[in-house]
């Protein structure tokens, strides 16, 4: 086994071929000493790899399209006023008749679009979302596009399940009374409608040829983003990733929850007095639309080229309850928490904030505040975005994390819209009730989804 | 059907359906307009409406070296007169 051999097998592999080399680092340990010292410079040397391969991980761009506005201007204004972005819902002729909850956290502000219809033609509106998050947050980035297109930047992008309006039209032809042979389904109908259609047509809109990682797990699909995203630059496999989620208008996904029980209902003539977490008058939670993106990158590259850096993530955890797909459970959530500080090597009490995921479901705000009580106990400010927009679905983590940096920039903490009277059973923990200027040293940011997924993410909040 | 009304329909679904104004008719579609694999089959959806009729699996692959316009309207031509549209 030679110097030339390990050399060899690192250039085949990249970053990934690191544990590669290991084994072979390991082989040749038992063979020929002298080299592995020279091994262990190379790797170093030309991979920026430590000995434990673990690299540091910042955010070094955000960017998102949600209910209450796209700038970080608009969002800490709506935030500073109070200003709920929960609309009524569309009175179109899907199920809304039949829906209880008649309210929805809308976008319905004018975005112009300027896709060329190469890309347009696979897109529906959730990947128009998905695609004007990335194009703002890559135009802002200041990277080049032979690193965008380098293999070294990937995606991980996800939506709940595609495109519902585009899988509508497909079910009108399977199911319509057509008496011609020629409605067929369109050869871009898949691609507009798919899973992954968000990640894939970020790649092909930019030219990216990294990993491509899309969850589609509900409401923990952009936190999942976020986190293995993180794992994939702090594990050496891209030195960067745009990550995110993002879902469309859909009056059907308000039906899912409404059949459930889980939709607010009692505040259909004052929308923007819903979702109420942690509030004693909740009545369930409020379906809305958006999407965000946020670019993380190795540490060492961000600082070399001046990157504005929001925060570094020093921490992911995610885990399954194992049994119930529906019911919140305090010992997963627990669990998840735990985790999370485990793996950024944290206490609790380093925690300062703590971003709920606070559906404003009568038993979800219950046992989230129990398992924030049980790990973190009364010290970090705890707030409940979702009742500035409602519950943004696969969008809903990676728009709570970039609310949680602008706030850990602008030095304060927005209070839970909607919180005017604690439930006594949510009131173990320190509710923000009104805006608290201090400083935001390490935050969390925590969501579950159907089918009892969580997870947890930790900021930090770097001046550089 | 003649060659001139096939031509005129061929160049109203680029303008319309691909947002591509007036090609050359020799141009490489691929090269020059970014017309994929994907175009080319909605291209023929389009064919089949125009003409009325539906294309056989076989007529179809028979499509897939299609590079130029004057290809496709060749092709919409030979189509035309074996279905007797």
């Amino acid at each position: 086994m030679s110097f030339q051999s390990i050399n060899k097998a690192g250039q085949n592999h990249g970053n990934q071929g690191v544990q590669k080399c290991t084994n072979v680092l390991q082989e040749t340990l038992q063979t020929d000493t002298g080299i592995v010292q020279k091994a262990f410079l190379w790797m170093k040397l030309t991979k920026g790899i430590e000995a434990n391969m673990e690299r540091r991980v910042v955010i070094t761009g955000c960017s998102a399209i949600t209910p209450i506005g796209r700038t970080r201007q608009e969002i800490i204004r709506h935030l500073s006023e109070g200003r709920s972005g929960v609309k009524e819902l569309k009175k179109n002729d899907l199920l809304a008749d039949y829906i209880e909850c008649g309210v929805f956290g809308t976008i319905d502000y004018p975005i112009s679009y300027d896709f060329k219809r190469l890309y347009r033609k696979t897109m529906g509106p959730v990947a128009y979302y998905s695609c004007q998050v990335v194009k703002e947050l890559l135009e802002t980035s200041g990277l080049d596009q032979e690193f965008i297109s380098s293999g070294r930047l990937g995606v991980a992008f996800g939506s709940t399940h595609g495109s519902p309006t585009v899988q509508r039209d497909i079910y009108k032809i399977f199911f319509g009374n057509s008496d011609t042979k020629l409605a067929s389904i369109g050869a871009v109908d898949y691609l507009r409608s798919m899973v992954h259609t968000t990640a894939v047509n970020i790649t092909k809109m930019f030219g990216i040829t990294g990993r491509v990682i899309s969850s589609c797990t509900a409401c923990t699909t952009s936190s999942q983003s976020i986190g293995f995203g993180y794992e994939s630059v702090k594990f050496g496999m891209q030195d960067a990733m745009v990550c995110g989620g993002a879902d469309e208008y859909d009056t059907t996904t308000v039906a899912v929850f409404d059949n459930l029980l889980a939709c607010s209902t009692e505040f259909n003539d004052t929308p923007h007095r819903t979702p109420r977490p942690f509030d004693a008058k909740r009545d369930g939670l409020v379906v809305g639309e958006g999407a965000g993106a946020v670019l993380l990158e190795e540490y060492e590259h961000a600082k070399k080229r001046g990157a504005h850096i929001f925060a570094e993530v020093i921490g992911f955890s995610c885990n399954n309850n194992g049994g119930d797909l529906i019911l919140p459970n305090l010992d997963g959530i627990t669990k998840t928490i735990t985790l999370c500080l485990q793996n950024a090597n944290l206490a609790a009490k380093d925690v300062d904030f703590v971003s709920a995921h606070a559906t404003g479901t009568k038993m979800g705000d219950i046992i989230e505040a129990q398992a924030i009580e049980r790990v973190y106990g009364k010290r970090p400010f705890v707030t409940g975005l979702k009742g500035y927009m409602g519950h943004t679905m696969s969008a809903c983590g990676v728009i709570e994390t970039i609310i949680t940096l602008y706030m850990m920039k602008e030095g304060i903490i927005f209070p839970t819209l909607n919180l005017e009277n604690v439930d006594k059973r949510c009131n173990m923990i320190r509710h923000t009730m009104e805006p608290a200027e201090t400083e935001i040293q390490i935050a969390a940011v925590q969501n579950f989804a159907f089918g009892g997924i969580n997870t947890s993410l930790l900021l930090k909040n770097i001046q550089e | 059907m003649t060659r001139d009304k096939i031509e005129a329909e061929i160049l109203r679904i680029f303008r319309d359906e691909f947002e591509i104004e007036k090609p050359g008719l020799d141009d490489n579609l691929g090269e020059k307009h970014d017309f994929d694999s994907i175009d080319a089959i909605e291209m023929l959806r389009e064919i089949e409406k125009f003409l009325g009729v539906e294309l056989t699996r076989d007529e179809k692959k028979q499509a897939m070296d299609i590079r130029t316009i004057r290809d496709i309207v060749d092709y919409v031509d030979r189509i035309a007169a074996k279905k007797g549209c």
